[in-house]
């Protein structure tokens, strides 16, 4: 029956059906009656001043409604940014570029017209003039001085954060061994499959906006757009309809969406904007890009005693909603899944004149997992230690948890060994270092990669964060029994219609065909905080679990006066309301639904109806964890890398439905593979974009990418009432490391010791042919 | 992505596209399978104010046996090229270079024709045809001729087309059983970094000529003709032998470089892969 056999099923996705035979409404779906469009003319240069903007032709063209310069918009908010981290500084950013430009790409006219095409043809009639400034793209020039993104502050640095656990120099000073290594981890673009688009209705009746926005987070949205154009709160109403993946990106609040609500108010008439492609890669958040310094100290038995991190975030030319606080969660993550005292970290966020960094799949924690895991191998590596045994020394013992890490942080639960044994245990290690040996005695290039990673996750408490942390789910019986879901989540991909479905199934006694789940429309759902940062089942989830316990609690409360008895004698079971002992005298949740709709025969202090609204506050983040082990082979011919075997050992909780849970980590590897092996944005030294288009970007396609072999430990958490973790962003964050781990122990017969992302063909060869990449030698000399 | 506006024409006949684009001049673009044009249009790098659609034009479009050889429509489309069992008997380099275009939405709207006029640098089918030794049949406003291979690709994005030509048909006058198509694919486009075709004439078991062609390299697809002497007289089951002669394919060419790629890589790689399509074209000896 569905009412026990739920929790744990394997339900396929109900969202699917409609998603893949195209019966869905994303937002460039959204056709309203007298739609105009706009086009942007973006910045060509990464940093210059706008001496002159001359929109005439433009306005002439045929089909052209207006052509708004950052002067039409002198009166609404800039693009806004929420981190409050001490002495951060805070450039202006204006939603259409003001006087200046500091990446190319910025927004600096918006055409609106009445087809696509007349406003793209228009865009290309504005006249622009800049005077061009010096480019800002080296972070370690950046970090030094001059020349500044903004001026105005006197430096590239937004701010600096450090965090001292222990006492690391007397660590270093008393070490036996110590590694450093000069990490770097680039910039990614999200490429999610649809890109951004949004449509703002102004109505001037009865002056309200509605922004349909494909958008992670559309409450908070709603908020920000108000806070922008200063309209009243309670007349936006924002929408995001299906939402073709984010991975962060769409985590934001962008200048398009407030250009498009101003221009739909200037115009009366709704805006559409979706766009291009080209102008995802210049002008949608991009992901990672970091340089980081890290040095290992550790005794001869590889027992680590100090880490010192020096991080230099990218953080691009202005803040969007939560880029300063992205490396934060690198600075706090660090120590990784092991036991280490003496942690020091030294952050620079950095302006540079590139598109800002934001979110990306992640955010901050795959950087930190990277830096982490690689040390661990330099460090196995100038011991002459198996790499496993010094993560085995060093890894967090069960009987530690709660554990409070160096940095300040407490993870919840955990059995680190455990997921670490089970996965060396699936891949074979041991023969697999056997089968390694053997193949370079024949020249074959074979290399093994682990990673043991922990994140932090299910953001998560609101004290933590720089917005609202908690979780709301409404739970609504109607008249016949069926239930309406609505929660404060915003999936757009990760399936919680299926998931949240099946938590209602299993604590109402109902079918999961009886069971909708509503999300991402303000006028329908209550306040919610939308889907990011692994947190919808562990959060929203845990407001869903309270909700139907309140409905639950109310429905006993019914049933009892309903079939004369105590509740005290009732129990829920088999999907009904029954007297215990005397199961013939029952009732199911639909029968009790109708009677308190009805209002007939109701407890005289009960009110009519069947609902609850309820919201969890999670008292800590959460904190998945598992090994991943990746064995590649490399062409020496080529310096192709191909990726033999792939298993993975997660462990995120108790788990809801196994099926889901293992496609987001199939996708969240898919993700983090892609970032070892083949994917980055390339600025060049002026700031151009050079490889922004699907042809040169290098998203995998299925065949690039190896299929995967999952196992699972389960940990339960304290922090919600189901033991759920998140884990829609842990593949990402454990796949990374295993594979460039791989790559270099491949080519230890070539005295590597690291190389950077992506281990792309020419760079694997380049190393190989002694071109490049760093030895131990020269590791030592730097 | 929106191209600048254009008009719209179809052709039904090769005199009627050659008289519109006798009649529109340097305005006017021929549209095949639009795999390489509309791109570039939505970029607006190209803005042609006419398009002359080939695609109703009668008798462009095939595979057939002549006196000539194998002749192959300039409208047939990589997917057909590839799974033609006539082209993967009479050259099987072509079929292999047709089948590693792309992915499957490119090679079933793609044409074999608009890649040759095309000329990317780092195109498929090209290099197989300069080592097929193809003849390339033009229609122009003076008649028809034909255009050995190695006079067609001139330079980057430049043929022997002139303004007023149409590509009708490609011709391999030669069947070479033995040959074939290997690829570096770029991670992202699957265009080749490097490709190398090869094509083989064998007799009694040895290398009487071999005809290597390499794209990715250069600005045109080249032929690697002192790795195609040293291979002349060569046994095809000398593996070894055929592998270390195929060194320094790319002499003399300047190799092209960009953010995936540098010159340097090309140039070693060029070497690789003409190995492998030798070796390869070598086993289809023996
Ligand atoms: C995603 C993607 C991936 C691709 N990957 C590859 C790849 O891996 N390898 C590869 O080689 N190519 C690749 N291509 C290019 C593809 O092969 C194109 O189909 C081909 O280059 C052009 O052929 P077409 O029929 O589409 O020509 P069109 O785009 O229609 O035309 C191209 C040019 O040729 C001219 N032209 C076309 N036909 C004639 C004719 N009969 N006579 C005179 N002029 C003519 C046109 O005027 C135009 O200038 C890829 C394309 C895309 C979009």
């Amino acid at each position: 029956m569905a009412f026990t056999s739920m929790m744990g099923a394997r339900v396929t996705r109900r969202e699917d059906p409609r998603l893949i035979t195209g019966r869905s409404t994303y937002v460039d779906d959204v056709k309203l009656v007298g739609t105009t469009y706009a086009a942007f003319v973006r910045s060509p240069f990464a940093h210059a001043k706008i001496t002159r903007i001359d929109v005439s032709a433009a306005k002439a063209s045929p089909g052209v409604l207006a052509a708004f310069t950052a002067d039409d918009m002198r009166n609404v908010g800039d693009v806004p940014t929420a981190p409050q981290i001490e002495g951060l500084k805070v450039p202006k950013h204006p939603p259409l570029a003001r006087g200046r430009v500091a990446y190319a790409g910025e927004p600096v006219v918006a055409v609106i017209a009445e087809t696509p095409a007349a406003a793209r043809d228009a865009a290309d009639l504005v006249e622009v003039e800049y005077e061009e400034l010096p480019a800002v793209v080296d972070l370690e020039r950046a970090v030094a001085g001059a020349p500044y993104v903004h001026d105005e502050f006197g430096t590239n640095i937004a701010f600096t954060m450090e965090i001292n656990g222990g006492d690391t120099e007397s660590a270093f000073k008393n070490a036996a061994v110590t590694v450093s290594e000069r990490l770097l981890n680039q910039r990614l673009a999200p490429v999610s499959i649809e890109p951004r688009g949004m449509v703002a209705h102004w109505e001037p009746g009865p002056q309200h906006l509605t922004l349909w926005s494909s958008t992670q987070i559309p409450h908070l949205l709603r908020t920000q757009m108000a806070v922008a154009l200063g309209i009243p709160e309670h007349r936006v109403r924002s929408i995001a309809p299906e939402v073709g993946g984010g991975f962060g990106s769409k985590l934001d609040v962008y200048a398009e969406e407030i250009v498009a609500a101003f221009a739909s108010r200037a115009l009366d008439r709704p805006v559409k904007y979706v766009e291009t492609r080209s102008e995802s890669f210049m002008a949608t958040v991009h992901g990672r890009d970091q340089i980081d310094l890290v040095e290992i100290a550790a005794d001869r038995d590889g027992r680590i005693s100090g880490l010192k991190v020096k991080i230099l975030a990218n953080l691009g030319a202005y803040h969007q909603l939560l880029t300063p606080a992205i490396p934060t969660l690198t600075a706090l993550m660090v120590p990784g899944a092991y036991d280490i005292k003496n942690v020091a970290v030294t952050l620079h966020g950095l302006f540079t004149t590139e598109v800002p960094t934001d979110a990306y799949r992640g955010a901050g924690r795959p950087e930190a997992t990277y830096l982490i895991e690689r040390a661990i191998d330099l460090l196995a590596a100038k011991l002459g230690m198996d790499p496993a045994e010094v993560r085995r020394r060093n890894l967090i013992k069960k009987e530690q948890f709660p554990y409070a890490s160096a940095v300040g942080l407490t993870y919840d639960t955990g059995d680190y060994h455990a997921a670490f044994e089970k996965a060396l245990q699936l891949a074979g290690y041991d023969a697999l270092r056997k089968e390694q040996e053997h193949g370079r005695s024949e020249g074959r290039l074979l290399g093994i990669g682990l990673s043991s990673y922990v994140e932090v996750c299910g953001m998560g408490p609101s004290s933590a964060l720089p917005a609202p942390g908690w979780g709301s789910a409404t739970v609504r019986m109607e008249p016949t029994g069926r239930v309406t879901v609505m929660t404060g989540a915003s999936p757009h991909g990760q399936g919680e219609e299926t998931t949240f479905a099946q938590m209602v199934s299993d604590r109402l006694g109902v079918p999961i065909d009886d069971v909708v789940v509503l999300h991402g429309d303000s006028a329908i759902v209550q306040y919610g905080i939308g889907t990011f940062g692994s947190r919808s089942t562990a959060v929203d989830g845990a407001a869903l679990y309270r909700a139907l316990d309140t409905v639950r609690e109310k429905a006993m409360k019914i049933a009892a006066h309903q079939m004369e008895a105590n509740v005290g004698d009732l129990e829920f079971k088999n999907g009904k309301i029954a007297v215990k002992g005397n199961p013939e005298k029952a009732m199911s949740i639909g029968e009790v639904a109708f009677a308190a709709f009805r209002g007939l025969n109701l407890p005289p202090d009960v009110e009519p109806g069947l609902e609850a609204t309820r919201r969890f506050e999670p008292p800590n983040f959460v904190y998945p964890f598992g090994t991943h082990v990746c064995v590649v082979e490399i062409e020496r011919a080529t310096g192709a890398v191909k990726v033999l075997k792939y298993v993975a050992v997660d462990d995120c909780g108790n788990i809801i439905n196994p099926m889901i849970v293992e496609g987001q980590i199939h996708g969240g590897i898919a993700q983090g593979l892609s970032q070892a092996l083949y994917e980055e944005i390339v600025y060049d030294e002026n700031g151009q974009l050079t490889n922004g288009s699907l042809l040169q970007y290098a998203v995998p396609h299925a065949g690039q990418l190896p299929m995967y072999e999952l196992d699972r430990t389960v940990t339960p958490t304290d922090v919600n009432p189901m033991g759920i973790k998140g884990v829609g962003e842990a593949g990402t964050i454990g796949a990374t490391p295993a594979v460039v781990n791989a790559v270099v122990d491949a080519l230890a017969p070539f005295g590597i010791v690291n190389m950077d992302m992506p281990c792309k063909p020419e760079r694997v060869w380049r190393v190989m042919s002694g071109h490049d990449g760093e030895t131990n030698e020269k590791a030592a000399k730097s | 992505m929106i191209p600048a506006s254009f008009d719209y024409l179809t052709a039904d006949s090769v005199e009627q596209a050659i008289g519109l684009l006798k009649q529109h001049g340097d305005e006017a673009k021929l549209l095949a399978g639009g795999h390489s044009l509309l791109p570039m249009m939505k970029l607006r790098l190209a803005r042609p104010n006419v398009l002359i659609d080939l695609r109703n034009v009668a008798g462009m479009r095939g595979i057939k046996t002549t006196a000539r050889g194998l002749e192959i429509g300039a409208l047939t489309t990589h997917a057909a090229v590839a799974q033609s069992t006539e082209v993967s008997a009479y050259a099987p380099l072509l079929a292999e270079a047709a089948a590693a275009v792309g992915d499957v939405q490119v090679r079933h709207c793609g044409t074999l024709g608009g890649s040759a006029a095309h000329a990317d640098a780092a195109a498929d089918e090209p290099a197989a045809l300069l080592a097929l030794e193809a003849q390339f049949e033009i229609a122009g406003a003076s008649g028809v001729r034909t255009v050995a291979a190695r006079d067609f690709f001139v330079d980057m994005f430049t043929t022997a087309l002139g303004p007023n030509d149409v590509l009708t048909a490609v011709i391999l006058p030669r069947a070479f059983p033995a040959s074939a198509y290997a690829k570096l694919p770029h991670p992202a486009s699957h265009y080749p970094v490097v490709g190398a075709a090869c094509a083989l004439a064998v007799s009694g078991g040895s290398i009487e000529g071999a005809r290597i062609a390499i794209t990715g390299v250069g600005s045109v697809p080249f032929r690697a003709t002192h790795v195609e002497g040293l291979l002349a007289g060569i046994p095809v089951h000398d593996r070894k032998k055929m592998e270390s002669l195929c060194a320094e394919a790319a002499r003399g060419v300047e190799a092209r470089s960009d953010a995936y790629a540098g010159a340097e890589y090309r140039v070693a790689m060029a070497d690789v892969m003409a190995a492998r399509a030798v070796l390869a074209a070598a086993e289809r000896a023996r």
